[in-house]
Formats: C-alpha cells, sequence, structure tokens
C-alpha cells in the first residue's frame, strides 16, 4: 500500500511540475526555435550540402552556447523587470542607451526584411505572388496580437514553433545512414582539413546561433510575461528546452540537405527546397513549409523586440497584455517595421543581396556591446543582488562563451564586408 | 495629419531631453573592469566603423 501511495504521489508531483512548466515556459523555447529563422534555415541547408554530416557535432556544441547567453537574460529579466534596451539606458547612460536602441532598430527592420525574402521565396514555389504573403503574414500577426493577451500570442507562437519540427520527419523521408551520421557526425574533426572556407561556414554557423535581438526579445518577453525571481528555475528550463530544439532542428536539416544534396552547393534554403522536389516532392515540399515557418517566427519576434525596446525607453505602455487602444505606439511600430520591411521586398530591384550582407556587419556593432552589457550587469550585486548574480562557473563559462562569439562574428560580419579575406 | 506629426516629433524630442537627463547618472558601480570592458567596447566599435567607412570610400 505505501508502494501504490508513494507512487501516485511522485506521479502527481511529476504532473503538477509539467502543468507548472507549461504555464511558466513560452519565451525560451519561442526565442531559439525563432532562431532557426530563414537566414538560419539557409545556413545549415548550405552546410549540410557543403560537408554532409561532417559539422553536426559543432552544432551540438552550439547547444550549451545559446543556453548559457540567453540563460542571463531570463534571470535579468526576471530581478530587474527591465528590457535590455532599459537596463542598458539605467546602468550605462544616454550614449551607450542610444547607441543600443539605434543598432537595435536598425539591426531588427533590416532582419525582418531578410525574414520576409525567405517567406516570399518559400511560398514563391506553391507559386504564391510575394504580395499575397506579405499582406496575409502581416494580417496573421496582427490576429495575433489583436486580443490584447500575452498568453494568445504566446499559444499561438507555439503552434508555429511545432511547425518548426517539420525537418525531422523530412530527415527520415530521406533514409539517411544512421551509422553514417554517427561515424562522420558525432567525432569532432573538419571535412576536407581545416582551411578558410570551413572557418566561414563555422563563423556563419556561430553568427546564426546567437543574435542581438534574441538578448533583447527574451528579456522583454520574460518581463511582459510577468516571471519572478521564483519563476527563474523554470525559465531556465524553458531556455535549455528551447536551445535543444534548436539543435535539433539544425542537425536534422543538415541530414536531410547532407543526405541528398551532398556536394551541391546551395545559396538559398528556397534553391535547396526547389532541388529536393525534384527528387523527393514531399521533402521539398516540408522544406519550403519550414522555411516560411521560420522566417515568420523570426518576423514575429524581430518586430516585437524592437516594440518593447521602444516603449521601454520611451515610457510608452508596451505590453501584449494592452489592447491596440491602450497601447497605440507600441502596436504602431510593431506595424510599421512590418509593413515597411515586407514593402521592400516588393520593390522591383531592390537590393536585397546587399540588404542581407548589410544585416550581418551591422549585427556585429551591436551583439559585442549587448552581450558586454549583459556580463556586467549579471556581475552587478546593486542590479542582481547576491543571490542572481552571475558566480564564478558562470562568469567563466560566460565570459569564454562571449569572448568566442564577438571574435567568430566579428570575423564574420568583417568576411561580408571584403569577401575575399578568408578564399 | 501634418499637425499630428508635428505634435508627435515635438512631444518625442522633449521625451529624448527627459530620457537623456532621466539616465543621466549610470547606475551601475563603475569598477575598473566596467571601465576596462567600455573602454576596449568603444576601441572595438571605432575600428568597425572605420572599417566601414574604409569600405564605402574605396567602393565609391
Amino acid at each position: 500500500m505505501n508502494f501504490i501511495d508513494s507512487l501516485y504521489y511522485k506521479y502527481r508531483k511529476a504532473f503538477k511540475a509539467l502543468k507548472l512548466f507549461l504555464i511558466l515556459s513560452g519565451p525560451g523555447i519561442i526565442v531559439m526555435l525563432a532562431d532557426n529563422d530563414a537566414g538560419g534555415i539557409t545556413t545549415y541547408a548550405a552546410t549540410g550540402s557543403k560537408y554532409g554530416y561532417g559539422l553536426i557535432w559543432f552544432l551540438i556544441i552550439l547547444l550549451p552556447v545559446a543556453y548559457y547567453v540567453q540563460e542571463m537574460t531570463v534571470r535579468l529579466g526576471a530581478v530587474t523587470k527591465h528590457g535590455h534596451a532599459e537596463a542598458i539606458f539605467s546602468a550605462f547612460g544616454p550614449f551607450w542607451g542610444w547607441f543600443s536602441l539605434v543598432d537595435l532598430i536598425l539591426t531588427d527592420w533590416l532582419t525582418l526584411v531578410t525574414e520576409f525574402i525567405g517567406m516570399t521565396a518559400a511560398m514563391s514555389i506553391f507559386h504564391i505572388p510575394p504580395i499575397i504573403t506579405i499582406i496575409v503574414v502581416i494580417m496573421i500577426m496582427g490576429l495575433m496580437v489583436w486580443q490584447g493577451r500575452y498568453w494568445t500570442w504566446e499559444k499561438i507562437s507555439f503552434l508555429f514553433c511545432a511547425l518548426n519540427l517539420i525537418y525531422i520527419p523530412c530527415a527520415f523521408m530521406v533514409h539517411p545512414s544512421v551509422s553514417s551520421i554517427l561515424n562522420q557526425g558525432m567525432i569532432p574533426h573538419f571535412p576536407g582539413g581545416f582551411n578558410n572556407e570551413i572557418f566561414f561556414f563555422l563563423m556563419a554557423n556561430i553568427g546564426t546561433t546567437i543574435a542581438p535581438w534574441m538578448i533583447f526579445f527574451q528579456q522583454s518577453s520574460v518581463v511582459d510575461k510577468g516571471l519572478q525571481e521564483k519563476d527563474i528555475p523554470w525559465g531556465k528550463i524553458d531556455t535549455l528546452v528551447g536551445s535543444a530544439m534548436t539543435v535539433i532542428v539544425a542537425i536534422f536539416i543538415v541530414i536531410v540537405t547532407g543526405t541528398v544534396l551532398n556536394g551541391i552547393n546551395i545559396e538559398s534554403a528556397a534553391q535547396a527546397a526547389q532541388k529536393l522536389m525534384g527528387i523527393n516532392n514531399y521533402v521539398g515540399t516540408f522544406v519550403a513549409i519550414g522555411l516560411f515557418d521560420a522566417g515568420f517566427l523570426g518576423a514575429i519576434c524581430i518586430s516585437l523586440a524592437s516594440s518593447w525596446a521602444f516603449g521601454e525607453v520611451f515610457g510608452w505602455a508596451h505590453s501584449l497584455n494592452r489592447k491596440v487602444k491602450e497601447a497605440p505606439w507600441f502596436y504602431f511600430s510593431y506595424f510599421f517595421a512590418l509593413v515597411t520591411a515586407g514593402a521592400v521586398v516588393l520593390i522591383p530591384g531592390a537590393p536585397l543581396v546587399l540588404i542581407t550582407l548589410f544585416v550581418q556587419v551591422i549585427a556585429v556593432t551591436l551583439l559585442p556591446a549587448a552581450l558586454v552589457f549583459l556580463i556586467l550587469l549579471l556581475n552587478d550585486e546593486k542590479t542582481m543582488g547576491k543571490k542572481y548574480k552571475n558566480n564564478l562557473f558562470q562568469n567563466i563559462t560566460c565570459t569564454t562563451i562571449v569572448a568566442v562569439i564577438i571574435v567568430l562574428s566579428t570575423l564574420y560580419g568583417v568576411s561580408a564586408l571584403f569577401p575575399n579575406l578568408f578564399k | 495629419m501634418f499637425n499630428a506629426i508635428k505634435l508627435f516629433f515635438k512631444s518625442n524630442f522633449y521625451k529624448i531631453s527627459e530620457i537623456n537627463k532621466r539616465y543621466s547618472k549610470p547606475s551601475i558601480k563603475i569598477t575598473r573592469p566596467v571601465r576596462i570592458a567600455l573602454f576596449c567596447l568603444r576601441v572595438y566599435l571605432l575600428v568597425l566603423v572605420g572599417l566601414l567607412v574604409y569600405k564605402f570610400v574605396t567602393l565609391l
């Protein structure tokens, strides 16, 4: 009887914990899956087609990298109840505050354009004109926030996050060799030796793992959701689950293109989808749907990151729990970014390739600053208190990760400026 | 419409100076590591902006 009692007690405890996790999770999973945006999908597809399964081990390393950086935003948001933009203004003064805000708005808007490029390219495969794609996307994103409830927005976003997992069945449909994945993918090595080209791919993969908008988005999202200090452990689990999911999706994309398109140079995920359609119609269709979803998820988070940052600094009402009438400037900036970014894609002859390259350069001016501010804030006892500031282990881990990200993303940005540098 | 835009910029110009005043004193404790980190960040950004300008000039 005692055994049954204790079993029942354990089951109820586990069920309660799961229920609590489902209530408190959200920002971490959404931001991490949105990290696999249109640009990210292209990078992973190109990595798989170029090196087969050879760089899967590197993607696994990116799991703790993404987790440790984003976990800091959970603590900072839950303790200070401020978004990252407001935290920078408050801690470092107006110079760094304006620099971060202007840079964030510019980077976000340019990235938003690349998300629309991805979405329209994916839908063009199904013969849907770009203007229809853009109008429908903006309408859906409008409906998501219309209710004036963070909860509603979050749960709809979860549906799109689930769609991001479409690459997993894709990988099973191409029948990859499990032994090849284990032999070639899990043992750290550089296929073809360490050269400039592989270095460029490593930089690109790191560059897509941590983007400046992610830091701003998750911290503001934690604040808008209303997470408290006591919820930090759940926020950490949410971030860890999200990090694992983003890496799993990336690995499965590499498996798909590494199995079917190995040795073919891929320039975009849409191109990969078209090539895959010629081999297996379902796989190609799924990859195209996945690309659209990736761009959509990225657009949701990026436009919100900007609106939250604006609202925090200018003191406007800036919560998804407010209706459009109650927070007009928050929603105006949200839609303004979406409509203008969508419009750019529709301009005939718009320099879209140049915009894509420019994003990488502008992002590296903001990313190091955002990461350094994050570490400094997490070490400030006045801001974080003794309990939640970084401990020695966290400082060593996070500082090492941040240093590596800064070096590699800078080299990636510089290589976009000077393309022959690593060739 | 024009008046609304004018009012928007006027009120936000006032808002910007108010924000500058509100955050004029950094709340973080300026220790030696903080000072070094901020200095390195300024140097990094100067170098990056320099590279951007160089690229722009050589493109023209």
